[in-house]
């Protein structure tokens, strides 16, 4: 694989760093031991800190905020507070082993906690990817700051130099005399030390836990059915309740009609919840809430309530039209978000010009969980058990309603039953806290799919209009790609009309192609309903097009696809479309840049391990796409077949470049799951609406892959010494534009709408 | 409201329920046991699947009534330990994602291995499209029940 201007960071992998003082402290510990508070990068909510700092970040000591602790007891056990929410993607698992790893503890005898919402632990907002890439090396350093203590501690229980003190597998050995201590032994005296201010860092091939695949914390807890999901906390004297809620965002109940819900077996109560502000933002919904003695009493008795709605401004808003809006507006130029040398000039000197408009519908987010919560509401204070990805904005939003203090509000964090971005919101939990004010009881708030699929903040639907200009040879010397969809920002802000360009930064704006004349732009597209954050976000819709359209290139000039894609790309080098220091997601660009020599490298794993050119019997055929988000790349290679009309999947090779991979077998999960996902939105995924509302209802009409419609999936993980980065989302974006463009080498259709369908003209 | 005497993970229950109150609240809400999930409420995704009379059900519209006089097992009730071959098979491919979805997978499978105890892909595929997995463990679900047939096959003397 080519490199071109990556650089190794100056603190990168393998090089014996410092660690900085600043972040790390000792804390009083319940019951004695060591006890260490690390604040991570994004310490401070709301900052974007550097991930991996190449200089020593000033923490005032009055603004320290741990976000991890580690706590090593007297007895040996140790307890690392994990402040990340587990929805699935093994945080729990991964951020504990880093630390086990340079603390060189006995990874059996490490507990994972869950930390409650609070702003003590640091920024806890779980997405983007970001918990290995914001966390690894400054947890790295907390181990070995650990360690060293302990080191030290035995150091002076038996005076001698720490140097000839090491710390190994739970205990300290004394090189010289093959004396030991264990960890528990030495935790005392070594919390009573200061932290020390120079500690190596291990090289790669010293990792205990590091790149090997460690089982599952939860695995147990999940495979015997203790694990506690939103809906599962039980409380004394809890009720439980279901919330009728106007079917289109913006609307709110006029009249309500309570007798028939109220004579339903097991309703207790009906009560009214105000209607949510406009635009929506985070806030409930507003509407009717059933309370019962059982979930099912509640939906029986929410089905039977009877509410007059004022479906307000939203309620002509309808799917198909606002497609049709969405196509005028990017044939019409839009905000320029990137330009680089004159589009228009290529255009009117290329030899061959070729454009082509893609369109994704709605999607919804569909976790097996749907939001649930069980709050407690008192005179003194409130007590919320949610499965909630950003636990600080759910406890500050309780707090806010409730007009109490956030210190009055706790929030513990059950597991995440899926979330792909959904329970980033917490209106679910307002609706719970509440109920529960009302009642002055404890409520368990369960959504019915329904509620899921009609209530959801969707990925948008969009349309994108791609042209390019090529010359003489057939080598693309222009690139207009003009894209349409509501933004999520709209969802807070009434007065955005379009994407921004955040939204655009997320494939659009990175499209990496090396192309001289190059303009990307923003067209109209106001919100009607509530948008928000899916699993890779808009990457998914431009990857798609930029996918789609790479091959469209590729065909009209007679050249191989994959061929033409690396031509696209072009020679490894450093992409840097942002100013100031970091790039889209956060990150110190100079750390990580965006280098296109690894989307090179996974093009080109995926297109060796899928056998990329064999010669396949009519009706097959194989596509390729490849996409950079979160600071990860993804190469995909999808085999279909199309018989009879009917499209199989038969095999996809999906290839990461991740950098250092933590958890090897962790990884391949997630880009199987990815693998799934993207598959579920290419041939499913279709919420659409009419009067302002979802048409869908359930699993029937919004399906999602079932198991009998999994291709073999193969995953390739480039080797890498790179910072490792994330990979929750980057798996998604190039599945769908692979397997469009498969279906095009099995059978000359052009799919350019999702979710794929052969019938469409 | 009517008792209804069910036997749930070997115990016998007398149950005060209406009923037409589907299995799943009264497992979940009545006797507090939460291993069971709610995904849809209309047998599409399998969240709920527990076992009554050795028969993969979905609890979430099954009436409670129709297990009057038979057995329920539910995820709790698998193992003392979590030792059946599909928990340990589970647990050593690391299937689960979230996990929400996990109890009813293993309870479908584990009524399939019951009445077959080496089933080939296509009939673990034709039995868990009814559990949906929106992680997308499908893979790892496949080779875990595999997994666990063999040494079912083996402990039991050679596919007996």
């Amino acid at each position: 694989m080519t490199r071109v201007a990556a650089q190794p960071p100056a603190d990168g992998i393998g090089a014996n760093g410092v660690t900085r003082r600043a972040f790390i402290r000792t804390t009083a510990a319940a019951g004695g031991g060591l006890m260490l508070g690390v604040s991570t990068a994004w310490g401070d909510r709301g900052g974007v800190g550097p991930a991996l700092a190449t200089a020593s970040p000033v923490v005032p000591e009055t603004s320290f905020s741990p976000n991890v602790f580690v706590h090593l007891h007297t007895s040996g056990e140790v307890e690392i507070v994990v402040a990340r929410s587990e929805m699935g993607q093994g945080v729990r698992t991964a951020l504990s082993a880093v630390i086990a790893d340079e603390m060189e503890a006995d990874w059996s005898r490490v507990r994972v906690v869950q930390a409650p919402g609070d702003p003590a632990f640091g920024d806890q907002n779980t997405g983007g990817s970001q918990s290995i890439r914001n966390h690894f090396q400054r947890l790295r350093e907390a181990g070995a700051v650990a360690r060293r203590m302990l080191e030290q501690a035995a150091a002076d229980e038996w005076s001698v130099p720490v140097k000839e003190c090491v710390g190994h597998n739970h205990e300290v050995r004394h090189e010289p005399t093959g004396r030991t201590l264990g960890y528990g032994d030495l935790a005392e005296a070594a919390g009573n030390l200061a932290v020390p201010e120079d500690v190596a860092l291990k090289t790669p091939n010293e990792f205990r836990y590091i790149g090997r695949s460690l089982d599952g914390v939860d695995n147990l807890a999940i495979t015997t059915g203790a694990a506690v999901y939103g809906a599962d906390v039980r409380l004394p004297g809890m009720v439980y309740a279901a919330v009728a809620r106007c079917p289109v965002v913006g609307g709110s109940a006029r009249s309500y009609r309570a007798e028939e819900a109220l004579a339903v077996p097991g309703v207790i109560q009906v009560v009214e919840l105000p209607a949510g502000p406009t635009p929506p933002g985070f806030a409930a919904l507003g509407g009717v809430a059933v309370v019962a003695e059982n979930t099912w009493a509640a939906f029986e008795g929410r089905d039977a309530l009877s509410v007059d709605w004022d479906y307000g401004p939203n309620a002509t808003h309808d799917s198909a039209s606002y497609r049709e809006a969405l196509q005028e507006a990017v044939r019409a130029a839009g905000r320029d978000a990137r330009s680089e040398g004159d589009v228009d000039a290529a255009v009117a000197d290329a030899a061959l010009t070729h454009s082509a408009e893609y369109y994704m519908p709605y999607l919804s987010h569909a976790s097996m969980e749907p939001p649930a919560c069980v709050a407690s509401v008192t005179a003194e204070g409130c007590e919320i058990w949610a499965p909630v990805q950003d636990p600080q904005l759910a406890r500050e939003l309780a707090a806010k309603m409730l007009g109490r203090p956030e210190e009055s509000v706790e929030l513990h964090v059950t597991f995440l039953g899926g979330a792909f971005g959904r329970k980033s919101k917490p209106d679910f939990v307002l609706e719970a806290v509440s109920i529960s004010r009302q009642l002055e009881r404890p409520v368990n708030l369960t959504w019915t799919r329904e509620d899921d699929l009609r209530h959801d903040f969707y990925h948008p639907l969009s349309v994108q209009r791609i042209e390019a200009a090529l010359d003489g040879s057939g080598r693309t010397t222009g690139w207009l790609h003009r894209t349409a969809f509501p933004s999520i920002s709209a969802t807070f802000e009434a007065d955005i009309d379009r994407p921004t360009d955040g939204e655009l930064s997320l494939g659009c704006t990175t499209v990496p192609f090396d192309v001289p004349n190059l303009r990307c732009e923003a067209c109209p597209a106001p919100a009607h309903t509530r948008i928000g954050w899916l699993r890779s976000v808009s990457n998914i819709h431009h990857s798609f097009a930029i996918g789609a359209f790479a091959d469209e290139l590729a065909a009209l000039t007679g050249r191989d696809p994959k061929d033409y894609l690396l031509e696209l790309i072009g020679p490894g080098r450093v992409i840097d479309i942002w100013e100031g220091a970091e790039n889209a997601y956060g990150v110190d660009k100079s750390a990580l840049p965006y280098d296109t020599g690894r989307l090179r490298g996974v093009v080109e794993v995926a297109a060796r391990e899928a056998g990329w050119g064999r010669s396949l019997p009519a009706g097959r055929g194989l596509g390729i796409a490849a996409h950079y988000c979160f600071v990860t790349y993804v190469g995909t290679v999808a085999e279909v077949s199309v018989t009879d009309g009917a499209l199989r999947i038969h095999r996809i090779d999906t290839a990461v470049d991740c950098g250092l991979v933590v958890n090897p077998d962790r990884v391949r999960a997630q880009l199987e799951g990815a693998v799934v996902f993207g598959l579920s939105l290419a041939l499913n995924g279709d919420i659409t609406m009419k009067d302002g509302r979802v048409e869908q209802r359930n699993f029937h009409d919004y399906p999602i892959l079932r198991i009998d419609a999994l291709p073999e999936i193969h995953v390739h993980i480039v080797e890498s010494d790179e910072l490792p980065t994330g990979v929750g989302e980057p798996g998604v974006p190039p599945v769908a534009p692979a397997v469009a463009n498969a279906v095009f080498a099995a059978t000359g259709q052009r799919i350019r709408d999702l979710p794929i369908d052969l019938t469409a003209t | 409201m009517a008792k209804v005497t069910v036997t749930i993970n070997g115990e016998r229950r007398d149950v005060e329920a209406p009923p037409e109150m589907p299995i799943l609240w009264v497992l979940r809400d009545v006797l507090g046991l939460t291993g069971a999930k709610f995904g849809c409420g209309m047998a599409l995704c399998g969240s709920c699947t527990v076992l009554l009379d050795g028969e993969a059900i979905r609890a979430c519209i099954k009436p409670i009534s129709s297990a009057a006089g038979k057995s329920i097992v539910t995820i709790e009730g698998l193992s003392d330990d979590g030792s059946h071959p599909l928990q340990v098979a589970w647990r050593e491919l690391n299937v689960p994602q979230c996990g929400y979805c996990m109890p009813g997978q293993i309870m479908n499978a584990a009524a399939l291995l019951a009445r077959n105890p080496s089933p080939t892909d296509a009939e673990i595929d034709e039995t868990q499209r009814a559990n949906l997995c929106r992680c997308g463990t499908y893979p790892r679900i496949r080779e875990a029940i595999k997994m666990a047939a063999d040494r079912v096959t083996v402990g039991s003397g050679g596919g007996s």
